[in-house]
């Protein structure tokens, strides 16, 4: 049931040195990313689950900079010693499964090889708005076979038949064509496949995807979704899915992490995170929403009163407190809310859940 | 076309059932809007995206219509040809005046649909761009009163300042700009500046998509609120079926141009008849991972059709998993398939598609 485990988040904190002082995007988070496992970070704008993501891959933009924290990286066998040789990019993700190598990724230098080695090889991501993040002055092809003859020993031709082959393997049709196309002439959902042709083109172990789905239609994104979960079942690779919207989570999740405000408010596994929250943002998020088929029949939606804070006006004590409904004065505004372990890998950072 | 013009009243009432009601406040009529492509040196048009296409609704008084399909399909363009923001190619949009009288907006010129500007607003998508940065609040909320000589001074100050409170804005931050306010605030700013002439339509054009979660619940339930107090009359333009099937009254379903399905709210999601508000539906995510086995998610094959260039017979057909040899060449009219429920396809009674039981589950 458990599979080993790929990516450890332990206190990362990111901040953005501006002007106007601090913001501090992620203020220690904590979570683990397991081997073949989906994972969805939810939470609102601003919450910091981008700049979590960006973090593991240290390509936070400026001012922004880790500050504290590790991002433990337990590479698979198979992917030690890159480099050298090349990687069979074809679905051989099942056997990567014990680990020896631990890197630090948080420790590394964001313009150094290492890193660069890992980014594309071992973790690829995909970004929300797929015309802004392929180069428009460049094909399709070129763009892919790039990170190919990067990353494996692949020359021009082999290197353009395996982006035929993973065009192919995305669902675009004619493929061979495709190559010489640019990004201008493909639709939303069309370009959200090569980007993930492209993140999958060295077989990575941890795919990023964050926010995949917002900029594309519901019918499109039933597609996408689709094709993710195929792709995880061939590929074997871990998902790491970012996203505010809980339909998609409760799709696709196998673990849930909710952030808010730079912090983890609450994680566990999909089903409990959905029938069983604990934190009160997870619960009233989850009343917040409307649903198909129950929202007709309901008079008002439950809202959360207020708005999340400003980021240079970060409230004290736990970031919730001003619109929980449980606010406890003297307590919630005071104390920081650590992590309260409540079993099956359930943990919550509220003090309601404190023990005398 | 030209048949249905002849005798466009009768048409378009039997077309979309009870036309007839006195209540009528908007009646569109056969609505076209094409966008020309231009080639050359000369910018000689070379084809036409038929952006709305031959679309016939009508919006009772006090109701909540919504216009939903995927982008590209029309539903802004639809919109913004009620305000006049673009004029029409052809077909007609019948509003009724306080007298009682229908007008048609659509010959009218500038100066003749001034007062109409008045009684049709409009609420934008995108709360950062549709605020103007320069303009402090009691400006960009105020500006209609002032421009429509309906208020100024003090009582314009005054005015302005009921409006924020309604919309749940504090009346004190009125001298402030649109940046110091969040992405809900400005929301409810825009909200405010659509009420502040006391419209009787107004159109939300994804008035709730840009914002968050907890906010959108928010803004919701303040579009309900308002409807309420104020007789409102809203065309809710969206792209989100569960937050159209909260808040509308009636759903219009748009694909390229058209209409595919109008009905009651509640009869579209329990039992859709055509195949594409099939799909639609199925492919929301259900945020709850138990039904996640139970659902056999219909994902459609492809994209949306080109509006410049669409397939022969029913645009869906190439999409359609119901398609058969008639569905290629033959175009479906919108026609009555069950009491107040239309629908575009030529087997709309023959197929058994599913929608969404009110227990949230598919049924």
């Amino acid at each position: 049931m458990e599979t080993p485990v790929l990516i450890e988040i332990k206190n990362l904190k990111t901040h953005f040195f501006l002007d106007e002082g601090t913001v501090q995007a992620v203020n220690g988070v904590d979570f683990t990313i397991h081997q073949h496992k989906t994972l969805c970070v939810v939470g609102e704008s601003g919450c910091g689950k981008s700049v979590t993501a960006r973090s593991i891959l240290q390509i936070v933009d400026q001012p922004g900079r880790i500050v504290e924290g590790e991002i433990l990286y337990h590479r698979p066998d198979r992917l030690t010693g890159i480099g050298s040789s090349g990687t069979t990019p074809n679905g051989n993700g099942a056997d990567g499964s014990s680990t020896t190598e631990i890197i630090d990724l948080a420790a590394l230098n964001p313009r150094g090889r290492q890193i660069r080695e890992i980014r594309g090889q071992d973790i690829s991501m995909i970004f929300q708005e797929p015309m802004t993040s392929l180069s428009p002055i460049h094909t399709v092809g070129n763009q892919i076979t790039e990170a190919i003859k990067l990353h494996t020993d692949m020359l021009d031709e082999e290197a353009d038949e395996h982006a035929i082959e993973l065009l192919r393997r995305v669902g675009i049709p004619r493929p061979e064509e495709r190559l010489g196309t640019y990004p201008f002439e493909l639709s939303g959902g069309m370009r959200q496949r090569v980007m993930i042709a492209m993140a999958l083109s060295c077989n990575p172990a941890l795919l990023i995807a964050d926010e995949p789905t917002t900029a594309v239609d519901v019918t499109t994104q039933a597609q996408i979704l689709e094709l993710l979960e195929e792709l995880q079942d061939e590929f074997g690779m871990a998902i790491m899915l970012i996203t505010h919207d809980l339909g998609v989570v409760a799709e696709m999740a196998d673990d849930v992490v909710v952030m808010y405000l730079g912090q983890v408010a609450e994680r566990g596994d999909v089903d409990s995170i959905f029938h069983d929250p604990k934190h009160p943002y997870t619960q009233s998020l989850l009343k917040s929403i409307p649903r198909l088929g129950i929202s007709r029949t309901l008079q008002r939606l439950d809202s959360i009163r207020g708005m999340v804070p400003d980021p240079y006006n970060r409230p004290t004590g736990c970031m919730f407190g001003p619109r929980c409904d449980h606010f406890m004065p003297g307590r919630c505004d005071a104390i920081n809310p650590p992590a309260i372990q409540l079993g099956d890998g359930r943990e919550v950072h509220c003090l309601l859940y404190e023990e005398e | 076309m030209s048949a249905q013009q002849t005798n466009g009243s009768q048409q378009s009432t039997s077309a979309n059932g009870s036309a007839a009601a006195d209540n009528v406040l908007l009646d569109v009529k056969n609505l076209q809007k094409w966008f020309p492509i231009t080639a050359g040196f000369f910018r000689r048009t070379v084809g036409h995206v038929k952006a709305v296409d031959d679309i016939s609704f009508h919006v009772l008084q006090g109701e909540t219509v919504g216009l939903v399909g995927e982008s590209g399909c029309g539903k802004t363009t639809a919109g913004r040809c009620i305000l006049r923001a673009y004029d029409l190619t052809g077909g007609q949009v019948l509003f009724q005046d306080h007298d009682g009288k229908m007008v048609d907006l659509g010959p009218l010129t500038n100066n003749e649909m001034k007062p109409y500007r008045q009684q049709v607003r409009m609420i934008f998508q995108d709360p950062f761009n549709s605020l103007n940065p320069r303009m402090p609040v009691i400006d960009i909320v105020g500006d209609p009163l002032r421009i429509n000589s309906v208020a100024s001074g003090q009582e314009l100050e005054d005015r302005v300042a009921s409006l924020l409170a309604r919309v749940g804005l504090r009346p004190e931050y009125m001298r402030r700009y649109p940046h110091a306010f969040s992405g809900g605030e400005r929301q409810r700013i825009g909200i405010a500046r659509a009420l502040s002439l006391d419209p009787r339509l107004v159109v939300a054009d994804e008035a709730v998509s840009a914002l968050d979660v907890s906010v959108r619940a928010q803004i919701l339930n303040l579009i309900k609120d308002l409807q309420e107090e104020f007789n409102l009359t809203y065309l809710f333009v969206s792209h989100d079926l569960s937050v159209i099937e909260y808040i509308c009254d009636r759903v219009v379903v748009m694909y390229v141009g058209k209409i595919v399905e109008v009905a009651e709210t509640e009869e579209l999601f329990e039992q859709p008849f055509h195949p594409y508000t099939e799909a639609l539906l199925s492919a929301v995510p259900n945020p709850d991972p138990r039904m996640r086995q139970q659902k056999a998610r219909i994902v459609l094959e492809g994209d949306v059709a080109d509006p410049a260039n669409p397939p022969s017979g029913c645009y869906f057909h190439p999409r359609c998993r119901y398609v058969q040899d008639q569905c290629s060449h033959e175009t479906p009219e919108l026609r009555e398939v069950a009491p107040g429920h239309f629908a575009a396809c030529h087997f709309a009674e023959e197929l058994t598609l599913t929608g969404v039981t009110a227990s949230g589950e598919l049924g």
